[in-house]
């Protein structure tokens, strides 16, 4: 077990370093940074501060030993410098990724906990009224833009604070600006009050499609022979459904969850842009917005990592959960 | 017992390949549309497909207003003269809305085919030479399937300059890799039926093969997936043109109509719902299509168990 | 109790076990109403044996799971089924729970799919012995599994029970399928086709296992299969079924020797014998009939060498050929006597039919769906 662990790391280093070095190349050409530097300037540098900012970006280095320069700074904690001045990238990295990783952490886990009840329910009332709805409704959220869904919500949210005539429901920001009195209790319920229409908003998307994947996987157990099996032995429905349906049929969605996971960040972008947080999905927009490449990779690189930790957690979790895969 | 197919018969009796095929792709294609017309959400969405793409292809040709001529009224609610209403600086939304479909469907359809045409060859290659081939092959396409769609996506059309077909070119170029494993998967099963060994027999090429005989019978998942595609590339190219890094004006989309909005859903809802509206419309029909394609291409779902 | 040995003529006239009555089994699709089973029916004296046979289509199986009470929600069941003279049908899931797996017991015929892939044999073993004993302790259980994995011929049993079901091979898996039916000593197994997915060369094991497993317990047995072969060695009396009636039943003897239905002729003559030297085989050309809207008439006439008028016009009721325990479904079941499938069926054609046949199946996995 711990051999396999081992192993897969080291395989997904390679990985990490292929896919970085295509996404570098690909960064370094979405935009040129001098340029911009020497046309938005009010008023225009000379060439010499020109110069002196592609040499500061690395903008006159090649490709692959920039990328080599990269790699190995970001090995001794150097993230490379940024295009706007004083601004440490690890640092703004770190902090932002707090921030995001509470809300990508609390809409996974509320989407994967409602689809799992929602799916399962959806297949053993195959063909019922409440199947129907889950299917359309299922349908609906997975047809719906996640942008003009955020929007919605906030307006729900500010209406909700209006009626009720509290601030409970943060629509902007991760956080209150300020506390009229700051007690812990009162960080902590400001902090969750921030949170709940941006984790909905997020959680939606994958709800619905991880919803249908439960419901079909539930569905194919639950028409298998072993389940037939089981009932023919005289076990009851609930029994067959806890003991024998439910494990087999969500094993296969750890892997889906992983899958998935770039997929959630990529929303996330969207969710924190709308609800206006400081986290990682901001600094993405404004990385490219600037071209500034080491920013763009350093969000890059952490969101990798996060995906393939993922993806090799989900294959562990499979391999405890089911004997036929072995890690040997 | 009339087990007739006995395995001795299995070699000498089959049909020249090519007729064989034409035989059965067309009574298949026939079976897979009778049961296709039965899925009645699907013939339903199908229809309001249509509608749409027509309405938004066609119908700027017929309006009276441009997308991008303004009008003297400002921030009017829908009425006649302007059935979605107006905005603050007059522009005629009928008109923005349906040029905003129009360019969000080519962006969408140019994903579906562009990466589908990609992803099938890339696949079907593959899964035909197999080996060394194919896990080259392969591994590039993992890779590609590693990367953010969306952050991707974003950081490379800030370049755009707001081109439609290059915002399609870089979803694309992002989600092809889906339809190669597809592909490949259908490919390495159908690669060892016997109708692709007689054609070998009778002297075919290898890109004959792939062409007229693989991806033919590829079609059923390829089409699916197109239609996952088309959802896909509209709720992506909506999305970046929402943030800032798709569609730019003076140019519209649907995600850049919704952007522009969303502060105007107290004041101007019309604005804000009804290109809404339109992108929900089209993912989900195109997603019921692509259910119903799925259930006539596979039927087994639907059986009754005995 | 003790096995009947093979060849009892007479039915036992001790109290019946199972009792099927008039069983229906109808199935609602898109297309129409599937009517899968049409009044069979059958009576298991203690310890009997049974062989079901026919084409698949024919409602074997769908008649096994209406006993067992397990066909989908959709499906439409009318008759009778009484086992031990209480009846089953609309009887309470929880209720009929408590007959499944132990006084009916049922072998599904794929082993490699009948077992959880995820929990060990030996569980699955322990779990139907202590939902019918809530008293047995694990430890108990766990022995009487081990030993029962011993009686279906596993071998080092003790060390089996932990495996998982995919370290087994097709024949063993089969056996810890035996091994689970007989479990709580049922007073019925039915096996459905136990052998079909399993190699030629496992299949006899399987039977011989399955036979130990009745000695053991006293069950009666209700085997179906499509196998004339395997009903000869290992039944007492046979049921041919097709288009979801019972056409023929008698015992064995009957049934080989003095076949009253050309469909069991037909049958037999395309069951290659060893002891017959010259003759051909004689397939039955075309295929068994749609179950959706079937027409008047014998459903076998469209197939049937010998079909005249009345054939189309009425369907033939099952009733008595030859002697009271021999009955058939055939208007003219009485000038079938003493004919050979030779002398009914076609030999010529055979090949020429059964490889047009194949020309025209379509290879691809998608195409046209099975009537099944």
């Amino acid at each position: 077990m711990l051999a396999y662990t081992v192993r897969r790391i080291l395989v997904s280093i390679p990985v990490l370093i292929v896919s970085t070095f295509i996404v570098f190349l690909v960064v370094i050409n979405s935009g040129d940074p001098v340029a911009n530097f020497a046309t938005s300037r009010q008023p225009a540098p000379s060439q010499a501060a020109v110069d002196a900012f592609a040499r500061h970006i690395h903008a006159d280095q090649p490709a692959a030993e920039r990328y080599w320069n990269w790699i190995t700074g970001v090995l001794h904690g150097d993230w490379g410098p940024s295009v706007q001045a004083n601004l440490d990238i690890g640092h703004d990295l770190f902090t932002r990724f707090r921030v995001t990783v509470t809300l990508v952490a609390a809409s996974l886990v509320i989407a994967l906990i409602m689809a799992v009840i929602f799916g399962v329910f959806s297949a053993i009332r195959q063909y019922s009224a409440a199947d129907y709805a889950i299917t359309f409704f299922g349908f609906l959220f997975l047809a719906m833009p996640v942008f003009w869904f955020a929007v919605l919500l906030k307006q729900a949210g500010i209406w909700f604070n209006e009626q009720t005539g509290s601030q409970f429901l943060g629509t902007i920001g991760e956080k209150s600006p300020y506390l009229d009195v700051d007690t812990p209790w009162n960080r902590f319920t400001d902090h969750v009050g921030h949170l709940v229409l941006p984790t909905i908003t997020l959680a939606l998307v994958s709800f619905a499609s991880w919803t249908r994947y439960t419901r079909a996987s539930m569905l194919e157990v639950l028409n298998s022979d072993y389940v037939r099996l089981a009932r023919a032995k005289g076990l009851r429905r609930g029994k067959v459904l806890v003991r024998h349906a439910l494990r087999t049929a969500l094993v296969p969605l750890t892997t889906v969850t992983a899958l998935d996971v770039a997929i959630v960040l990529g929303g996330a972008v969207i969710t924190e842009t709308i609800f206006q947080w400081h986290g990682m999905g901001e600094m993405l927009v404004q990385s490219a917005q600037t071209v500034d490449v080491y920013r763009t990779m350093a969000w890059l690189l952490l969101s990798a990592v996060v995906v393939i930790g993922f993806n090799l957690v989900a294959d562990l979790l499979y391999a405890v959960l089911d004997p036929r895969i072995r890690y040997d | 017992m009339t087990d007739t197919e006995a395995p001795g018969s299995a070699g000498t009796h089959l049909p020249p390949a090519d007729h064989e095929f034409t035989v059965r792709y067309r009574s298949r294609t026939r079976l897979v549309l009778r049961r296709f017309v039965r899925h009645r959400a699907a013939m339903v969405s199908l229809v309001v497909f249509v509608l749409i793409v027509l309405w938004a292809f066609v119908g700027p040709h017929l309006w009276h207003y441009s997308y991008q001529k303004y009008t003297p009224d400002n921030s009017q609610a829908p009425s006649w003269k302007h059935p979605f209403g107006t905005n603050a600086s007059g522009y005629d939304a009928y008109a923005q809305v349906m040029r905003g479909t129009q360019t969000s469907l080519k962006v969408a359809i140019l994903i579906a085919l562009g990466s589908t045409a990609v992803g099938a060859v890339w696949g079907a290659v593959a899964g035909f030479y197999r080996g060394v081939v194919d896990a080259i092959m392969m591994r590039v396409a993992d890779l590609v399937l590693t990367l953010p769609l969306f952050a991707i996506a974003l950081v490379i059309s800030s370049r755009s300059g707001g081109s439609w077909y290059w915002i399609a070119a870089v979803i694309a170029g992002l989600t092809w890799a889906y339809v190669s494993r597809v592909v490949r998967s259908t490919v390495l099963s159908l690669r060892e039926k016997e109708f692709v060994e007689a054609a070998r027999a009778l002297g075919a090429s290898d890109p004959w093969i792939i062409f007229r005989h693989l991806l033919p019978n590829a079609l059923g998942p390829v089409i699916v997936n197109a239609t996952v595609l088309v959802a896909t590339g509209i709720l992506t190219e909506t999305a970046l043109s929402f943030v800032g890094f798709g569609v730019q004006p003076p140019d519209t989309s649907l995600g850049l109509l919704v952007s522009q909005a969303q502060t105007a859903v107290d004041t101007r809802p019309w604005l804000f719902y009804i290109p809404g509206f339109f992108i929900i419309a089209i993912a989900l029909t195109i997603n019921f299509i692509g259910d119903g394609l799925r259930d006539a291409f596979d039927p087994r779902q639907q059986r009754v168990r005995q | 109790m003790t096995t009947t040995s093979h060849g009892v003529r007479e039915v036992p006239v001790t109290e019946a076990v199972l009792e099927v009555d008039d069983l229906s089994v109808e199935f609602p699709t898109e297309d129409g109403t599937v009517r899968a089973v049409r009044g069979v029916g059958y009576r298991l004296g203690r310890g009997d044996s049974l062989g079901i046979v026919g084409e698949s289509g024919s409602g074997k199986s769908v008649t096994a799971l209406a006993v067992m009470g397990l066909l989908p929600g959709a499906a439409r069941v009318r008759g009778s089924v009484r086992f031990e003279g209480t009846e089953l049908l609309g009887l309470s899931d929880a209720r009929l729970s408590d007959v499944r797996g132990n006084g009916i017991a049922m072998i599904f015929q794929d082993p490699m799919t009948s077992l959880n892939p995820v929990h060990p044999v030996g569980y699955q073993i322990t779990e139907t012995l202590r939902r019918h004993n809530p008293d047995l302790t694990s430890r108990a259980a766990r022995a009487r599994a081990v030993e029962l994995l011993g009686t279906v011929g596993i071998p080092s049993p003790e060390r089996r029970a932990d495996t998982y079901p995919h370290e087994m091979s097709g024949g063993m898996r089969q056996r810890v399928v035996i091994a689970i039916a007989m479990a709580n000593d049922p007073d019925v197994i039915i096996a459905d086709e136990p052998t079909t997915a399993l190699d030629v060369t496992v299949q006899a094991q399987i039977l011989e296992a399955l036979q130990a497993a009745r000695a053991q317990t006293g069950a009666a047995l209700v085997l179906i299969t499509h196998d004339l072969g395997v009903v000869a060695g290992h039944t007492d009396r046979v049921a041919v079924m097709y288009a979801g009636r019972i056409v023929e039943t008698g015992s064995v003897e009957d049934i080989f020797y003095t076949p009253r239905m050309p469909y069991t002729l037909g049958l037999l003559g395309s069951l290659p014998r060893l002891d017959r030297e010259e003759e051909r085989l004689t397939p039955i050309t075309g295929s068994p009939p749609s179950l959706l809207n079937l027409p008047p008439g014998c459903p076998f006439a469209p197939r049937c060498p010998l079909r005249r008028e009345a054939c189309d016009s009425s369907e033939p009721p099952l009733r008595r050929a030859g002697h009271d325990a021999h009955l058939s479904a055939c208007h003219f079941a009485g000038e079938l006597v003493g004919t050979g499938a030779a002398d009914v069926f076609d030999t010529a054609g055979a090949d020429s039919e059964a490889l047009a046949r194949f020309a025209d199946t379509p290879p691809s996995t998608h195409a046209e769906e099975d009537p099944a």
